[in-house]
This record gives structure tokens, C-alpha cells and sequence, in this order.
């Protein structure tokens, strides 16, 4: 029979993980659908009673500071700034209420599907994670965490303890539009987040724009960004045009062909915008 | 470091209970609770998070109880369908259920239940959005979720109301199921749920590949290396024939595939064991060498010369071709004013009952006791008998309920497996299909691909049609022959047409076997038929609703196959009930879509005729019911009830023939010891076939019991304790049973009769009566296309279905609004690829988010057949759906669909293809 660990402290869970080989557990959203049809053997880390790492909370900097173990159901109901809006949208979108009640932010982040739902608010938010091991913590923008399909830079030895929102991802006002082939349940064709700020003449200061589902890795889109600067609210949705986005890679799959989803990105992105765009301004 | 950190004891609170589980800390709570706790009400359907049937309170929030580990429950509250109850009474939830037929097989009810009771529980007064977004998790397979907003907004003291029962005959009153409650708390019995605990589990190795020769190894290094197993069986461990299919003349499935497996998911070998050691194998330690042979997944690549043949005496892997034809095809195009030809296809499309294969069998004596889930009890002891070498009268089928069937669970699936096992072994043996070998082996609609050239002159009747379909219809016969031969008889739709040729072919290709889904092929033609008459009416200049009108069938005209009936043909009543609201319903999207923008509303029609029962053969059905001389009736009733409710139609119309109220009735159901053959449940033929079996053998029932007592035809009987009392006008008689000798099965009164209806063959031209009666329908649906991203929404959904007589209205509409949501599926988002959507998260069928509002018209145009007129409607509700979809997304944007299934990649290359001008 497959070992099981359920740590109650950080410290634990660390000094347990660096002798590596562990699946780690949080909402079990994952690592269940994962097996297939074959049974769990590796030994499993439940770090499900680590409840520091549950909940969102101001940091000393000004930003916010979200727990690994929280779950989508406490997004929806956290009481945040409307530069969260796109997440909170998210976090309605991940799977079902069943699935929203058990999944965590980070185990959507560790898990790093093309099509987590989670990752381009967090993108648009320059959300940065925290990992900790028995030698410490380190801190990398989350850009940098999710590697490609599947793949983190989390090290087996990790476990990842923050999210963290600079104060400078609290400003303006933010959006999220999801597309599918059914409302529940549904696996994105692309997913857009967008957050804009503006000053009191609805000249826009700030934007962040993330794509996902149209490439390994969900990917701002750094050119929108600035052609969005110093533009006006109201036209923001016509300024983004097809060369912005050239740095998604999008696949054929079962869900819809590269062509269509490059294309639905840029309608996604333009209602994206004309969303965050509604309440940006200071 | 320890890894093997000693279980702790996992204290938590059960229903209400402080309970210590013993599982594994990692073991799915869905397994504890089923397995160690006998919680069975908790429903596993995907072990994957995408279906919700196993949702569980903990702590007071719906959980998938299959991704939820043992140890995380430890201290919590957790809540299970059985913990619903209060002092063993429903809630007003499930009364709710039960009130307004949220519940038709039953097997998703458990999860909707509980998510509605959370939703209920945190918002008092929901709206019907806050019910789909709470509920949005789970998903349903035969209601279309209407009823069950319904149930959930009522439960929360809104004014949704339906009206109740009236007192008096049954017939056409919407009683509750009578066989409802055990589906609303929990003790309703699937097939997994019955495995007793000590049984041996099967598990099946399948092949990987679509096409390969394979050699098992070592199988006994195997069972030693892996203890708990018992055995290893495969093909040379069968005593019979290797040999199953439904249609004799086609059989051609092996139990276990012998040294060439023919599509990905065939079995080859079952490995015998413990429960846990079973639920501990890992497959891939299964001794078996493969070599991967040339495959070909689509009729094109298998009818080429040099593809590999899958049966040496089917040539060029043809199995079978249809034809209907009359008239002179060639002349009716050539003189027709305006002619088009257009190409459609449709995918696989999987089944997707919520309730994956399961069952269990145990050796009594001489006998194989089968219990399991299934669509056709006696057929599956035919099946079963000569694989173990037995005669019929040793395999006895006591079926369980059933999770959704739609065809597939006509065919035999997992019944030989634990039959060999039980039979061999001696011990109660079980199986429970994973989500994965449910989609990968059993059956599927057969994809098409179908070309249609139709003509009409100015006044638009259609002068000539020429339809022509190819059929993947996969690895193994199946159902195939019956594809082809209906979709001939059925292409021309609701119409009179002089001229017409329709010809069908059903090809071997390495695929899971296609075989029966609601409709058998004709929802497939349905979709090329009606698409193309919209677009011969918009040519011709004529409202497409007069279009089909023109041309609607009607009594005294033939019919496609020349047959002719002089009454009960509903067609025209079906359309003319659409008349109004598709005048409103144009008229409002037409002052939308005047407003310009990305968004365009569109009304699309539909329409469908189903012929009911068998094609041209014999299709009985058997009812007995008898009276015990406690005074109760028993009736013994094998029409299998898989959701649609058979048992409460059969009651209903029971009741009215012997002249009793519905709740005097009881029932011995669909075990093969006990009741009579009343055939498949299948071709939409039980309230028409076993209707009509139960309606004759109610009224030989009270016949015998008039001449007992010997009173006046109109007498009335009532039934007390030991007695029954038959009045008439002159007087009161009184029957004391007591006094009368019982038979050997206890009855003092007995009635057995027959029905089997009258069809004739067809010749070789496809001409004859294959049917005694027909249904009828036409949808319409409401939509809006969203021309930037081809994202479909489904705005309203009027369906008129023409049922002779609605037995039970609330039956009807569950199975409209359930056979329209298959039918969005099928339009808008299906698409089953061997080897990729093998899950339901790939594979994608409606949520409750998905469904238009449906509004159900009900038309009774009596047949003379039918029993008080009746006709079927299983089959029919789901066929003008798709066809109504894409002729709505056609109106809304000018934009043809025709390759099926409309995915917003689709929709949105269609109407830039119109834009471009080549649409």
C-alpha cells in the first residue's frame, strides 16, 4: 500500500518532501482524475491541514498575499479589489461548484495545464509564487513557475506556499471571458483576462492582458500593453488587432483548430477589454 | 524518512453518525462510502470530477466524493443521499423529485439532489440561474434538467406549480412514476450496487490498439505474483461459442477476441480476484505481446481495396446495404423546376449514460444467475446460453435498475464475463466498467456520411429524392443491419414522396462496434432531409413551414415503403400547432436582428416520423397479471423500465383495462424467472407493443372476473382484503378469494396475453408495411448565433409530438425535453474519436447550462392500433432537434452546417464561407 503523509505544519511537510517521490495532495481535483484507470501506488503528501496556507490576506507591502490551499469557492467569496475581478470571474469558471469547493489556487498553477483557468488573472495581476523547502523559500514571477505543458519549476523537494500580488497589480479594474463548447464543465477553447487602470480622464495608466488555452503557456501580451498606454477607455477593444497577438502558439485539438482559436482570442480579448475598461477609471 | 506512516484512524461523522473508517487514508471516498460503509446511494459515473453523480456534503459543501481522499474527511460532517431523509420521510426536495419527474433512471439523482439541498440550504430563495450554477456540476443524461429546475425552484416555495393528478381513469393523467422513491433516497439499486461484498471482482484486458495480433504470456508466473488473484480466463476458457450478436444471422463479436483484436477496447483475456486485489492491479503487468496491424477508422479507408478485411466473408468489409425505392427517381429530378445536392456527416456519438456497465453473477445449481444493468433481459439470456453452453431455460437474467441505457444496453456486455467467471469458479463474481472501457467498448451511433440530391417543381412537391448513406458501423455487427434498413424506410421523413430512392451502406471499420442509439440511423438522415427541404423552400420561394406542409404525409397517402394507413397520421397537426408560434417566433427575430450587431436570432424547423417496433418482423410482447387470494393484483412486467417509465405506463393502462385505480396494482418486475418475455426495450415499441400485451390481458382479466361473478359488461370492481366486489345495476356481487383454489404461482385469478403487431416484409424493391404504426413530430427552435466567435446559444425550444395518446403526459414531456437535449448534443457538441475522447471531459454532453426553455405541445392523433390510441416516442423526441438547430443557425446568418457536430469553429468557418459567397 502507497504511504501517506498529512503533515500539520510547513516545517513537516518540507523536511518530509525533500526525500522526494511524494504525489502531493491538496484538493484532489488533479491527482485523482490523473490515475486513469490505474491505482495510486507513489506515497502521498496530503497537505490539505497546513491551514496557514489557506486564506487571502494583505501583505506588509501593500499587495495581497494568497494561500496556497485556498480554495476557488474562498476566491469567489473573498471580499477583493477590483483588479481581482478577472480571478473571481475565474473562479467560477473552475469545473463546477463541486470542483470550486475542493480545488486549490495552487494546485491549478502546479498542475499547469494549457487551459487552467486560473493562470491568466494571476498573469494580469503579476502575480508572483513562493516556494518553500527545507533549505529555505525562493520567490519567482509566476511567468517564469509555469515552464510549459505540464511542467513548473517547482523542484520535488518544493511545495508552493504564496501567490503573491504586488501593490502595483491591485491598480484598475479587471475582466475575464471564457470560451467553450457547453456552459458547465467545460474544458477553454481560450480564456482571456485583461486588467486596465485609468486616470480620471479614462486615459488608460496601466493594462495587463493574458491569454490561455492558446499556447503551452497562458502569455501576456506585452505589445497590446503598450499600445494600450495613454489611450483612451472607450477605445481600448479596437485597438487590439491581430499582430498582438503573435506570441501565442496555438495547437489543433479536440476542442477547436489553431485558426479558430487565434481568432477567438482576439474577439476574447477585445470583450475582455471593453469589460475591465467598464469601472477602470480612478 | 518513513514513508509507511501508520494509517490514522479516520474519525468522522457520517449521516449524522460518529463513525471510524478503516480504509486506506488515500482510498476515494466514493469507494469508502460505497464499499465499507454499504452507502450506495452515492453514485460513481467517471471517477474523474465530470459527471457529479457522486456528490456528498462535507461539511455542508457538495464535494465530488470520487476526488476526495478518506483521510480528508477526518473530523468532518459528511452527508449522503441516505442522510437526506428525516425520520425516514422525504424531504420536500425529493417530494419535489418525485412530483414533478426530476428523476427518470434515477442514477444522477443522488448528486443533484445534494447539490440542490446545499443550494437550498445557503440560498433559501434561488433563482433559476443560482439552480443551474449550483446544480451546473452534475450532469443528466435523460431529463434535459427542465424538470429538475422545476423540482428545485418548487422544493424552495416558488410558484412553479404542475397540476396535479385528476381522479378517475389513469390513462392520461401525470401520475408520479411508480416506481420513484427508492430513486429520490437513495435505495434504488444499479447494477454496481447490488456486487455482494465477498464477491470476486473481473476486471478485462483490452487492447490498446485498433487493430493488432496479440499473444498472452505466462499467465500463471502472473497469478503467482499477484495473490488475491484467482484466475486468468480468455477465449479457450468458454465451454460454448465464442460468439455473440444481437441479430442472429450477424453474429460475429467474440466474448474475448482470439489472437487478432479488431478495434481499441476489445477484450482478450479477464483476470479473477479479490476485490482489493483487483482494484490494486495494475494492467500493464498483464503478460500480452502486441503487434499493431494496419487499421481503418473511417468507411473510405476500409472500403479501399488492400485495407485489411475484418470478416473474411463480408468482401471489401461491406456488411450490409438497404434500399427503399419507388417511383423513377431519375425522371422526378429531371422534370423538377429546382434540384440540389448536398453532402452531410455526422461523428461517432457515445451514449453516455451516467451509469457505467456493471453487474454480477452467482451459480445456483444448474443455473447462471445474471444480475446487471440492461435493456433486454431475455435477449441477454438467449446471448449468454450458448456461450456457456447452456440451455436458455439455465441463465436466468434478474435485471438491475438501470442508469441510462439509449440503445447500448441492448447488447451484451459485461453478462458473459461474470456468467464464465461465476460459472467456473463457483463464488459470486462482479465487474464495474471504468468511464474509460464503457465509452471504448461498447456500442455508439454510427457516424454517416450522407449525400442527398432532391428536387422540386414550382409549386414546391417534391418530385424526386435520392439519398444515399454510408454507415461506419465498426468492428462487429451489432445493430448495424437495422440501421440500414430503417434509415431507407425512415430518409424521406414525414413526407409523400412519388419519386424516391434511398440507399444505405454499413461498413466494417476498426472501431467499437455501432449498434443502436435512439433513433437507429435516422436522426442521421434526418439532419441531410430536412436541411436540404429548407434550402429547396428558400430556392423556390416558399415559407419553409407551407414547404413541409405541401408535403406532409397524411391518411390515404403511401408512404415511401407504398404503405397506406387510413388514419393516424399526425404530420399535419404536428406543423399546423407550430404555426402560430412560428409566425411570433419569426417576427421577434426578425425586429432583433434589424438592430444590427455580432448577434443574430434564427428560427430553425424540424420534423420526424419513427416507425414503432421491429422492421417487418415479429416483435412480441407478453403481460400476465393475476389476483391473489389476498385480493392483491400482481402484474408481471418485463418491458424494462430504464428511466422513460414502462412500469408506470404498463400500470396506468393496466389500471384502465381491468378497471381498477393505479395504486392497486403492484408489480413484479423484469427478472426472467418471473416474467414473461416482453421483449426490448428498444424502436420506441413498449407503450405501443407491451402496452398493448398489458391493455389484453387487463381486459381477459376482467372478462374472467364478469363471468365469475356474473355481472354486466360496465360493472365496477372493487378490491378489499381477500375479496372483491363487483357492482353493477343490479346490485353488488361479492367474490370471497378465499374460496378459490390458487395456482401453483398463488393466483386465483390469471390472465396471460400476447401482442405482436401487424407488419408485412418488404420486397426487394424495400416496398411492404414494416411498421403498424408511426409517430410524429416537428420542432422548432429559437437561437442566437454570435457571428464573431460562432458561439450558439438556444434561446426556445417548441416541440410537438404527436402520441396518439399521452398515457401520462409528464412522462411525455421528460422524454422530450431529455430526447431534445441528446439532440443539442448530436448538433452542437458530440464527437466520439476512438482513442481521444474516451472521458466525459473530451467527450462533451449538454449541462444544465445548454438547454433552451422547452415548451412541449402535445397532439393525440389516435391509432387504431395503439393501445387507447397510443403511439411510441422514445426514439422520435431526439430526431428534428439537430435538423432544427442548423436550420436555425442557417436563418440567423445564412451559414449551412453540414458536417456535424456545429462547434463554434465550425459555425464561425460556415459563415465566412457564406460572407465569402460560397456557402
Amino acid at each position: 500500500m502507497a504511504g501517506y503523509a498529512q503533515p500539520t505544519s510547513l516545517a513537516e511537510a518540507v523536511t518530509l518532501l525533500g526525500d522526494g517521490g511524494w504525489t502531493v495532495l491538496a484538493g484532489g481535483t488533479d491527482v485523482y482524475p490523473a490515475l486513469g484507470e490505474t491505482p495510486l501506488t507513489s506515497p502521498v503528501m496530503d497537505i490539505s491541514r497546513l491551514g496557514d496556507l489557506r486564506g487571502i490576506a494583505p501583505s506588509p507591502d501593500g499587495g495581497i498575499r494568497i494561500g496556497a490551499l485556498t480554495t476557488w469557492t474562498d476566491i469567489v467569496r473573498a471580499s477583493l479589489p477590483p483588479a481581482f475581478r478577472a480571478l473571481q470571474q475565474a473562479a467560477r469558471e473552475v469545473g463546477s461548484v463541486q470542483i470550486q469547493n475542493r480545488a486549490t489556487i495552487a494546485g491549478n498553477l502546479c498542475n499547469a495545464s494549457p487551459a487552467a483557468d486560473g493562470v491568466p488573472p494571476l498573469l494580469a495581476l503579476d502575480a508572483r509564487v513562493e516556494l518553500a523547502s527545507r533549505s529555505g523559500s525562493r520567490t519567482l514571477p509566476l511567468s517564469d513557475f509555469i515552464q510549459g505543458n505540464r511542467k513548473t519549476a517547482r523542484d520535488s523537494g518544493e511545495l508552493l506556499t504564496f501567490i503573491h500580488v504586488p501593490a502595483a497589480g491591485l491598480r484598475g479594474n479587471s475582466a475575464f471571458f471564457k470560451l467553450g463548447s457547453r456552459r458547465y464543465l467545460v474544458i477553454s477553447i481560450a480564456m482571456i483576462a485583461a486588467r486596465l487602470a485609468a486616470d480620471g480622464n479614462g486615459i488608460i495608466t496601466d493594462a495587463a492582458v493574458a491569454v490561455g488555452a492558446c499556447s503551452a503557456v497562458a502569455q501576456r501580451l506585452p505589445a497590446l500593453e503598450s499600445a494600450l498606454i495613454g489611450k483612451n477607455l472607450q477605445a481600448a477593444a479596437g485597438i487590439a488587432a491581430p499582430q498582438h497577438l503573435a506570441v501565442l502558439s496555438p495547437i489543433d485539438d479536440v476542442r477547436a483548430p489553431a485558426g479558430y482559436r487565434m481568432e477567438a482570442a482576439l474577439e476574447g480579448v477585445r470583450r475582455a477589454l471593453t469589460m475591465a475598461g467598464e469601472g477602470a477609471s480612478a | 524518512m518513513n514513508r509507511h506512516v501508520p494509517p490514522p484512524a479516520i474519525a468522522c461523522t457520517v449521516n449524522g453518525r460518529k463513525t471510524e473508517l478503516k480504509s486506506s487514508p488515500h482510498e476515494r471516498l466514493s469507494v469508502v462510502l460505497r464499499c465499507e460503509l454499504g452507502l450506495t446511494g452515492t453514485k460513481v459515473g467517471c471517477d474523474a470530477g465530470d459527471c457529479g453523480a457522486c456528490t456528498v456534503l462535507v461539511d455542508g459543501a457538495p464535494v465530488c466524493a470520487c476526488l476526495t481522499a478518506a483521510a480528508q474527511v477526518t473530523g468532518c460532517s459528511v452527508t449522503t443521499l441516505e442522510g437526506l431523509s428525516q425520520d425516514g420521510r422525504l424531504t420536500r426536495l425529493q417530494d419535489a423529485f418525485l412530483e414533478f419527474g426530476a428523476a427518470q433512471c434515477g442514477i444522477c439523482t443522488p448528486g443533484m439532489l445534494m447539490s440542490a439541498a446545499a443550494l437550498l440550504d445557503a440560498t433559501p430563495a434561488p433563482s433559476k440561474r443560482d439552480v443551474e450554477d449550483a446544480l451546473g456540476g452534475v450532469l443528466c443524461r435523460c431529463t434535459g434538467y427542465a424538470k429538475i429546475i422545476d423540482a428545485v425552484l418548487f422544493a424552495a416555495g416558488s410558484n412553479a406549480v404542475r397540476s396535479p393528478a385528476q381522479a378517475g381513469t389513469s390513462v392520461g393523467q401525470p401520475i408520479r412514476r411508480v416506481d420513484g422513491e427508492p430513486k429520490v433516497d437513495g435505495r434504488e439499486q444499479f447494477g454496481a450496487d447490488g456486487v455482494p461484498a465477498d464477491a470476486l471482482m473481473v476486471k478485462l484486458i483490452r487492447s490498446p490498439h485498433h487493430h493488432a495480433r496479440f499473444e498472452i504470456g505466462d499467465t500463471a508466473t502472473f497469478l503467482d505474483a499477484h495473490p488475491g488473484l484467482v484466475a486468468v480466463m480468455t477465449a479457450a476458457d468458454i465451454p460454448g461459442t465464442n460468439i455473440h450478436g444481437t441479430i442472429p444471422p450477424f453474429a460475429d463479436q467474440p466474448v474475448f477476441a482470439e489472437s487478432v483484436a479488431r478495434f481499441r477496447g476489445e477484450a482478450i483475456a479477464m483476470v479473477v480476484g479479490e476485490r482489493e486485489a483487483i482494484a490494486a492491479l495494475d494492467m500493464s503487468q498483464f503478460p500480452v505481446s502486441w503487434e499493431p496491424l494496419t487499421h481503418a477508422l473511417k468507411p473510405a479507408e476500409a472500403l479501399n481495396t488492400g485495407s485489411p478485411l475484418l470478416h473474411q466473408n463480408r468482401a471489401g468489409n461491406v456488411m450490409v446495404r438497404g434500399m427503399v425505392q419507388k417511383g423513377n427517381v431519375d425522371d422526378g429530378l429531371a422534370k423538377a423546376t429546382h434540384v440540389i445536392k448536398r453532402s452531410y456527416s455526422t461523428p461517432f456519438v457515445e451514449h453516455a449514460y451516467i451509469e457505467p456497465e456493471a453487474g454480477w453473477a452467482v451459480r445456483d445449481g444448474d443455473t447462471i444467475v445474471i444480475h446487471g444493468c440492461t435493456q433486454a433481459p431475455h435477449l441477454d439470456r438467449e446471448s449468454t446460453a450458448p456461450i456457456l453452453d447452456l440451455a436458455d431455460s439455465q441463465v436466468r437474467i434478474v435485471p438491475s435498475a438501470c442508469g441510462g441505457g439509449f440503445g447500448s444496453k441492448l447488447d451484451l456486455s459485461f453478462q458473459p464475463y461474470i456468467a464464465l467467471a461465476a460459472w467456473k469458479l463457483g463464488r459470486s463474481c462482479g465487474i464495474v466498467y471504468t468511464r474509460q472501457e464503457s465509452m471504448r467498448s461498447t456500442t455508439k451511433r454510427h457516424p454517416s456520411e450522407i449525400t442527398l440530391k432532391a428536387g422540386c417543381d414550382a409549386t414546391g412537391r417534391i418530385t424526386g429524392f435520392d439519398f444515399s448513406g454510408t454507415f461506419n458501423t465498426g468492428a462487429y455487427a451489432s445493430w448495424g443491419p437495422t440501421v440500414a434498413n430503417r434509415v431507407p424506410v425512415h430518409a424521406s421523413g414525414p413526407f409523400h414522396i412519388e419519386n424516391y430512392r434511398a440507399q444505405s451502406v454499413a461498413v466494417h471499420t476498426h472501431c467499437a462496434p455501432s449498434g443502436a442509439f435512439r433513433g437507429f440511423g435516422v436522426p442521421q438522415s434526418a439532419v441531410a432531409q430536412e436541411s436540404v427541404f429548407d434550402e429547396l423552400a428558400d430556392i423556390a420561394g416558399i415559407d419553409r413551414l407551407e414547404f413541409r406542409l405541401i408535403n406532409a404525409l397524411d391518411n390515404g397517402l403511401p408512404t415511401a415503403t407504398g404503405q397506406v394507413f387510413e388514419s393516424g397520421v399526425g404530420i399535419k397537426a404536428c406543423l399546423e400547432a407550430l404555426r402560430d408560434p412560428y409566425a411570433k417566433a419569426r417576427e421577434a427575430a426578425g425586429a432583433f436582428n434589424k438592430k444590427g450587431g455580432h448577434l443574430r436570432k434564427g428560427v430553425g424547423l424540424g420534423t420526424c416520423w419513427y416507425g414503432c417496433g421491429n422492421t417487418s418482423l415479429p416483435n412480441p410482447s407478453t403481460m400476465k397479471v393475476g389476483i391473489d387470494a389476498a385480493g392483491t393484483v400482481w402484474l408481471h412486467q418485463g418491458a424494462m423500465d430504464i428511466g422513460q417509465g414502462a412500469s408506470t405506463v404498463m400500470v396506468q393502462i393496466m389500471a384502465d383495462a381491468l378497471g381498477v385505480p393505479a395504486d392497486a396494482i403492484r408489480l413484479k418486475s423484469g427478472d426472467t424467472a418471473i416474467t414473461p418475455d416482453a421483449g426490448k426495450t428498444s424502436a420506441s415499441r413498449q407503450t405501443f407493443v407491451s402496452g398493448n400485451a398489458t391493455r389484453l390481458a387487463g381486459e381477459a382479466l376482467r372478462e374472467q372476473l364478469l363471468r365469475h361473478a356474473n355481472v354486466a359488461a360496465d360493472a365496477s370492481i372493487r378490491l378489499e382484503p381477500g375479496a372483491l366486489v363487483l357492482t353493477d345495476g343490479d346490485g353488488e356481487r361479492r367474490i370471497d378469494l378465499s374460496g378459490l383454489e390458487a395456482d401453483p404461482e398463488g393466483y386465483v385469478f390469471k390472465a396471460v396475453e400476447t401482442y405482436d403487431p401487424p407488419t408485412t416484409p418488404l420486397d426487394e424493391n424495400g416496398q411492404g408495411e414494416p411498421y403498424a404504426v408511426f409517430g410524429y413530430g416537428a420542432h422548432m427552435m429559437e437561437l442566437t448565433v454570435d457571428t464573431r466567435l460562432g458561439t450558439v446559444k438556444l434561446d426556445r425550444l417548441t416541440a410537438v409530438h404527436d402520441v396518439g395518446r399521452a398515457i401520462n403526459p409528464l412522462l411525455v414531456e421528460g422524454q422530450i425535453e431529455g430526447g431534445a437535449a441528446q439532440g443539442i448534443g448530436l448538433a452542437l457538441m458530440e464527437d466520439y474519436i476512438p482513442g481521444r475522447t474516451e472521458n466525459l471531459h473530451d467527450y462533451l454532453i449538454p449541462t444544465f447550462g445548454d438547454m433552451p426553455e422547452v415548451k412541449s405541445i402535445i397532439v393525440e392523433v389516435p391509432d387504431p392500433h395503439g393501445p387507447y390510441g397510443a403511439k411510441g416516442l422514445g426514439e422520435h423526441v431526439l430526431i428534428p432537434t439537430a435538423p432544427a438547430i442548423l436550420n436555425a443557425i442557417r436563418d440567423a446568418t445564412g451559414a449551412c452546417v453540414r458536417h456535424l457536430p456545429a462547434t463554434p469553429d465550425k459555425v464561425l468557418a460556415a459563415i465566412r464561407a457564406k460572407e465569402q459567397g460560397d456557402g
